[in-house]
């Protein structure tokens, strides 16, 4: 009794049972995707699994397919999201705080009822599924994910500099270009993290939208686990895990912030 | 005139993303099997929601929903709270290590979560059911409430505690009455985002809800629609979703500016 008080008393071994819980569930299952990645079915270790991801034009190409969604999605999001936020946040613009809570509101429903309005939509316009339709439907998901952290740092942006800018003389398009785009720069990055990473990982909403015409990186992998391949679909995360590990050098880390602040 | 086309702007956007829900809505008050077809006004399918009846699975999988949300978010924010306590009194290594190890679910894609906790099950020789999700949503949604309680241990009096030490309180006494009504509102907040992420999870559900039949409304909707047609009666329920996401926002919201005012006024 006495020990376990004395450890108790220690506050910083309060995190000790939340360190043993992360170490199982969360290192060790990413030690295992390494694991599994190279290895061949009987357990020997073996490079098979990423020969055969090179040597299938199918594989590569549904990848490389899989990126240019993910960066057309995100640039559109980029190109219609940040003159909303920008609207958002300038009170000359907009004084109600109700349109900006209607931009976030979306976030918080379901992706798949989400993404089941967005086939909806389109059966009722009478329009085809497909490639229109997933590119909608990934830029109707995740353009309040690129919204809400532009209009966050806009609005903790320091206006007086804008003033500055004004008093000595800019005019309104310098101003915008040379102090605003720049100060809300983090903002726009954690937004292409929040968009990027999620549509190059996605898998359901694609086949929801394109009738499984067409085929998403993530779909591959999913198939792959699914039909017990597990090396293979190891492999492939592994892929998919570096290049999320290469996007996310690019940001600082702000993402963190805003995912905290929504509530 | 600027004003007026930024307000244009603004509600076009805002008219293209609630579209799809406004007519889901819409027909959901309306008894045709295919959507966009009027066939007269009736709550026919609001009914044979409730009623389970022929679509007995969609109201399990609603139930499985929930009381996996609220039995994964009761235990992050036990295991988060304690969590957060320990790091924010941890120094050095040790608490760079355990914070960047908290910050990879919330980094990590669903789906390399969700594959990481099926290796892990499947190593371990455990078959999947509803202990496995409840156990992997736990893992993605604790990070969130460590991150929610944080800052109110930043802000907190270091000195109030150990001041209820040298007054004779025990240590649980002094956590009891001094730590947790201070990082109360981090906890509640934090019980709510997890709440919301599992109930929203589809990705690491699939995979370790295992093949024994289990579902959640997200593995349900997308079982549904890969066998082609769509439940009509997933349009009430889509429309009640939205209305109760609704209500709680505008409930949040209006309380924080009550309580933003009731502080200028102190």
């Amino acid at each position: 009794m006495n020990f376990v008080a004395k450890i108790f008393n220690k506050r910083a071994n309060w995190a000790i049972p939340y360190a043993i819980f992360l170490a199982i569930f969360v290192a060790l299952p990413l030690v295992l995707i390494v694991v599994y990645a190279f290895q061949d079915a009987n357990g020997a270790f073996t490079l098979q699994n990423f020969v055969k991801f090179v040597e299938q034009p199918e594989a590569v190409n549904t990848f490389i397919y899989s990126i240019g969604i993910a960066l057309i999605t995100t640039i559109l999001c980029v190109l219609l999201g940040y003159p909303a936020a920008y609207i958002l946040a300038n009170r000359k613009l907009n004084r109600s705080e109700t349109t900006v809570v209607l931009f976030i509101l979306p976030m918080w429903i379901n992706i798949l009822v989400r993404t089941l309005a967005t086939v909806a939509l389109f059966d009722f316009a009478k329009l085809p599924l497909g490639e229109g339709a997933l590119i909608f439907g990934m830029v109707y998901n995740f353009l309040p994910f690129m919204i809400y952290p532009i209009y966050n740092t806009l609005q903790k942006m320091d206006h007086s500099l804008i003033e500055a800018a004004e008093d000595l003389g800019a005019p309104p398009m310098k101003v915008f270009m040379k102090v605003t785009v720049p100060l809300s720069m983090p903002g726009v990055m954690s937004g292409v993290m929040m968009v990027f990473m999620p549509t190059i990982s996605t898998f359901a909403i694609a086949e929801l939208l394109t009738m499984n015409n067409v085929k998403l990186f993530g779909t591959t992998i999913q198939e792959n686990i699914n039909n017990g391949m597990w090396n293979y679909g190891a492999a492939l995360s592994l892929i998919m895990l570096v290049i999320i590990g290469i996007t996310s050098l690019f940001s600082d880390g702000d993402e963190q912030n805003d995912g905290e602040s929504l509530l | 005139m600027k004003r007026f086309f930024a307000q244009t702007y603004l509600w076009l956007l805002l008219v293209l993303l609630y579209a799809p829900i406004v007519i889901i809505a819409i027909f959901s008050f309306t008894e045709s099997k295919v959507l966009g077809n009027w066939t007269g006004f009736s709550t026919e399918l609001y009914t044979s929601l409730f009623s389970g009846g022929a679509h007995h699975s969609l109201l399990d999988a609603i139930k499985n929903t929930l009381s996996i949300a609220l039995i994964a978010a009761t235990a992050s924010t036990l295991l988060g709270s304690v969590a957060a306590i320990g790091i924010f009194n941890m120094r050095g290594r040790k608490k760079q290590m355990i914070n960047f190890f908290n910050d990879i679910p919330m980094l990590n894609p669903d789906i390399i979560t969700g594959i990481s906790l099926f290796l892990l099950f499947v190593s371990l020789g455990i078959s999947q059911g509803y202990t496995t999700v409840v156990l992997a949503h736990i893992a993605f949604c604790t990070p969130y409430v460590v991150l929610s309680i944080m800052p109110r241990l930043q802000q907190m009096n270091p000195n109030i505690y150990e001041a209820a030490l040298d007054l004779g309180a025990t240590p649980f006494q002094a956590l009891r009455k001094v730590i947790i009504p201070e990082i109360r509102p981090g906890m509640v907040s934090g019980f709510i985002l997890a709440f919301t992420l599992s109930i929203d999870d589809f990705a690491v559900t699939l995979f370790t809800k295992g093949n024994e039949g289990l579902e959640t409304l997200s593995t349900y909707i997308y079982a549904d629609a890969r066998k082609g047609g769509l439940t009509p009666e997933l349009r009430p329920l889509s429309t009640i979703i939205f209305v109760v996401v609704l209500l709680l926002l505008i409930v949040i919201n209006v309380r924080a500016k009550r309580n933003a005012k009731r502080q200028t006024v102190m």
